[in-house]
């Protein structure tokens, strides 16, 4: 019991999570590519409840920043003007979960611009590009996670039960691909592409390379957990009353590979929306003006803006709650796993 | 190599210590009793008199590949050439005007063919060996031999016949021309003169390519500039020593240079010389990115950055425009049907908010740019140049009329269709090692957007993306800057010319393809054999206006020229042309020495 009401709390914490990320739309105030130009490097700005002469404002505002005089990155707040935060704004267009056109944000500003995580080299909206830099990120981590695990259920399947040739065969291969440096092989393969690639087919592209290269661990697993369950003896006794090859690996074998590949995804999400990362981050990923977690953290790579704008390093902190949330998934899933083959012992069941 | 490593310690504490005190502590009649100096022309300059000793720390970034004049190609050979060695007429850095160096005086007769240059008496080579006549001749036959391959070599060939070399006496040397020369005297300017003790033997052997290398013992290598070979460490430093046969000297007699020795640290790259200069590693800084220099003005901690204003390196976006026949995929046809058409070019201009690039790129340090001559170059800008402002409807204008339309998406963003009906989208390369440029193209991605261009940003990496303009030719449009490294038109020659390797947007051309190449070729060519100034200029000015009516190019902005130095360096006067803080490097000194010598 105890290990399914945490394992709730991790899920429905990760349903929070991605659901602000699915939703970036309604909670990113502005449009992710749209340049401020008058604005870059703005650093963030903090909500205030109490304005320069001591009154209480019962809604939150902020001051609007202004360059200051012969600066280009350095910013003075304008503190005569409080400008109270809006919610459920009108303002840029955009599509929510990808189709539903709609204008409505969260919140916003009547007369400028709010800017809570600061802006980028090129003004634009820091919280924006963030939180619809998580779509593609995650995205490439579920899916990417989904054809790794298709590939090797698929694999490790075949090799679990014919056994023979095929299955060395295929360990061997699966060896193989283990002991690849397969971010080495990500830039290869990327370097065989073609020089300019839409955003859309850069961000496909990713995703499959990266889903490709990472079966052979789910595949040996779900080929042990074949072999053991091959053996059963509700297998056998099911064999015995003379049920088909097709039959029993749907009904017996399949169900019994499900707990390893949960556990699997919950490990190999957060894995892959690193190297979704470290591509981008590296230039090789979904190019600009897309965002995506990477490349928010690639103009870390400069010296100056590393010493100069601390906002920018924000991305880095924001993917660690969606990384702690897999890893207690993984662990709790992986306990109740236990927790299930011990009460199978026991009960029969 | 490893024997010069043991020496360094001793070596360089006494000797040359040793050495300058003798030179500079006594009066000089007392440091050189047996030198006769009144037969040594020196040459005297003007300026704060410094004093003597120390070492000054800079850094390069990489490796300099040689110290062979003739077969230096990178920016890191020559930066450390441009101390070893020296010319017969210099171009001064700060003021870009001509000024004698190894000639006393040069004598240019009426009908500009020949040259007569007198040479300095009693000059000596950095190992002691006397300069004279000879040396010059045999430079220049070195530099003319076609089988040597030097890069001076296409300077020497004025209208297609190489100049003549002829030796008056032991200190004058003519040198005779087919044509008159625009360029006069700066002709010089760069131009090494080499040992010819040291380089006869291998020049008779063919070897020359090979002589030279940054592991040649110190005492196997020799020049005429202000610093010359100590010690080589691989992958670390370059140290040089002072000349002490150098021949110019301060106002007061005092033979320069003052420092004792000047060492290139190598470092990776742009960041990393940042570092090195904020943790007081090295002396000076150049070359500095407009960030960098706002974080090092930010915490200013005994030292000062200085802006020298703008410099002579000019960006700009080109399309392709090569010919390549049938080769040309259909996709590359049509893509190259719009970039052929100037209307399509001077829209994608006006659409380029270049006040934003100053701003956001350079901070504010650099110039909007509207022409090949970037604002640096006081004396060859043509002022009556068009600045159209930024304006998308300007921008429209020029695309309906060139037969562009728009189709409107569901989202409101409209797209722009060609007169075949099909959407424009290209990309652009820019050099991924460079920040700025990177910027830039981000910063036009989104201008184009507003005409519904679809613009992809490509970052490739130097070597490749040189590699792909000038030799595959398989591009749309690129970003690229250069850095003219005089201010005479004669640099940007074969930026110019439709014959040029730097004529990047249809490069090396047999003959030119359009007619108004044709015409800059003819103004061009023109303008380098014309006598005058007036003349000269009169014909650049018609260059640059072709140039900026049909748009091959689009020009973008020019950075300012930021450096800076440790506040304990005396005379630091960064120049907005190459190399901008080494010109004078025979007078820059340690104001309080002894600090920085012992480190």
């Amino acid at each position: 019991m105890r290990v399914r009401r945490v394992l709730t709390r991790w899920l429905v914490t990760l349903g929070v999570l991605h659901g602000i990320v699915g939703f970036a739309g309604f909670f990113a105030p502005y449009d992710p590519v749209e340049q401020d130009r008058k604005s870059p490097y703005l650093p963030p700005m903090r909500f205030h409840l109490i304005d320069g002469q001591g009154h209480f404002h019962a809604r939150p505002f902020v001051y609007a920043l202004k360059l200051r005089e012969g600066s280009f990155d350095r910013y003075v707040e304008n503190t005569t003007e409080p400008q109270p935060v809006r919610f459920f704004m009108k303002g840029a267009r955009y599509r929510l979960l990808g189709f539903l056109p709609c204008r409505r944000h969260l919140f916003g500003l009547e007369n400028t611009r709010i800017y809570l995580l600061g802006t980028d080299a090129y003004g634009r909206d820091q919280l924006s590009r963030l939180l619809f830099g998580g779509q593609v990120s995650l995205l490439a981590g579920l899916l990417g996670a989904g054809i790794t695990l298709s590939i090797g259920l698929c694999i490790g399947a075949v090799a679990g039960s014919f056994g023979g040739w095929r299955d060395s065969l295929l360990m061997r291969l699966a060896e193989l691909f283990m002991a690849l440096p397969w971010l080495y092989v990500l830039f290869a393969i990327r370097a065989f592409l073609p020089l300019a690639v839409s955003p859309l087919r850069a961000f496909f592209l990713i995703i499959t390379v990266i889903g490709i290269v990472g079966w052979a661990r789910p595949a040996r697993l779900v080929r042990g957990v074949v072999l053991s369950a091959k053996e059963r003896d509700f297998v056998r006794a099911a064999r015995g009353f003379g049920a088909t090859h097709g039959y029993l690996f749907r009904r017996h074998i399949l169900p019994e590979t499900s707990s390893v590949l949960l556990t699997q995804a919950a490990i190999l999400i957060p894995q892959y929306v690193l190297a979704e990362m470290t591509l981008s981050f590296l230039g090789l990923g979904v190019p600009e003006p897309v965002p995506s977690w990477g490349n928010l953290l690639s103009s870390l790579q400069q010296y100056s803006v590393l010493v100069s704008y601390w906002w920018i390093y924000l991305p880095a902190l924001a993917m660690v709650p969606f990384f702690l949330g897999y890893l207690g998934l993984a662990s709790s899933l992986q306990e109740r796993g236990a927790a299930y083959k011990i009460e199978s012992r026991i009960w029969g069941i | 190599m490893k024997r010069v490593t043991a020496n360094l310690k001793c070596c360089w504490i006494c000797p040359t210590v040793l050495l300058s005190l003798f030179v500079f502590v006594g009066p000089p009649a007392i440091a050189f009793p047996q030198e006769k100096i009144t037969k040594e022309e020196l040459l005297v300059l003007p300026g704060e008199v410094g004093r003597p000793g120390g070492r000054l720390v800079v850094s390069l970034r990489g490796e300099p590949k040689t110290l062979n004049p003739l077969i230096a190609a990178d920016a890191r050979s020559r930066e450390v050439i441009g101390v070893m060695q020296a010319d017969l007429v210099h171009i001064n850095r700060a003021r870009q005007q001509t000024e004698p160096a190894l000639a006393k005086s040069w004598k240019i007769s009426p009908d500009g063919l020949s040259y007569t240059i007198v040479l300095r008496q009693g000059l000596k080579f950095s190992d002691g060996q006397p300069l004279d006549a000879d040396d010059v001749l045999f430079t220049f036959r070195v530099y003319l031999d076609e089988n040597v391959h030097a890069p001076q070599r296409d300077l020497l060939i004025v209208s297609g016949k190489p100049i003549t070399v002829r030796k008056a006496d032991a200190h004058t040397v003519v040198f005779q021309l087919a044509k008159t020369y625009g360029v006069g005297e700066r002709l010089f300017d760069g131009l090494a003169i080499l040992p010819r003790h040291l380089l006869e033997k291998p020049y008779q052997e063919g070897k020359l390519g090979q002589s030279g290398s940054l592991a040649t013992a110190a005492d196997q290598w020799a020049g005429l500039g202000p610093f010359r070979l100590k010690e080589y460490v691989a992958g670390q430093r370059l140290v040089l020593e002072r000349n002490p046969y150098y021949w110019k000297s301060d106002a007061q007699g005092n033979r320069l240079p003052y420092v004792d020795e000047l060492v290139f640290l190598f470092v990776p790259n742009a960041d990393a010389q940042v570092l090195k200069f904020q943790s007081g590693e090295t002396d000076m800084i150049s070359q500095l990115g407009a960030e960098n220099f706002s974080v090092l003005s930010r915490q200013q901690r005994g030292y000062t950055m200085t802006d020298a204003g703008p410099g002579l390196e000019y960006n700009f976006l080109f399309f392709n425009l090569n010919d390549a026949g049938e080769k040309t995929s259909p996709e590359m046809q049509r893509k190259q049907k719009w970039f052929r058409e100037v209307k399509f070019r001077q829209a994608v201009s006006a659409a380029v908010d270049r006040e934003a690039i100053v701003r956001l790129v350079y901070q504010g340090r650099g110039a909007a740019l509207w022409g090949l001559v970037a604002p640096g170059n006081r004396r060859w800008g043509n002022e009556k140049l068009p600045h159209p402002a930024w304006s998308f409807e300007r921008a429209r204008a020029l695309l309906k009329e060139a037969g562009f339309s728009w189709s409107n998406g569901p989202n409101g963003e409209s797209t722009l269709l060609d007169s075949d009906g099909k959407p424009v989208e290209f990309s652009i390369l820019t050099s991924s090692s460079n920040a700025d440029r990177a910027k830039m193209a981000a910063l036009m991605q989104d201008d184009l957007k507003q005409l519904g261009m679809r613009v992809q940003v490509v970052p490739l990496e130097s070597r490749s993306l040189l590699d792909r303009v000038t030799q595959s030719r398989d591009y749309d449009a690129c970003i690229m800057g250069i850095a003219s490294y005089d201010a005479d038109p004669n640099s940007d020659i074969s930026v110019w010319l439709s014959s040029g390797g730097l004529h990047l947007w249809n490069p090396s051309q047999a003959h030119p393809a359009t007619p108004w190449e044709a015409e800059i070729d003819r103004l061009i060519e023109e303008q380098m054999s014309a006598r005058t100034f007036e003349q000269r200029k009169k014909l650049y000015d018609r260059a640059q206006e072709i140039l900026a009516e049909n748009q091959p190019m689009i020009f973008l902005a020019s950075p300012n020229i930021l450096a800076g130095a440790k506040n304990s360096i005396g005379n630091f006067r960064p120049a907005v042309l190459e190399p901008y803080v080494l010109w004078n490097v025979e007078q820059l000194y340690l104001k309080n020495g002894t600090e920085n010598a012992t480190r």
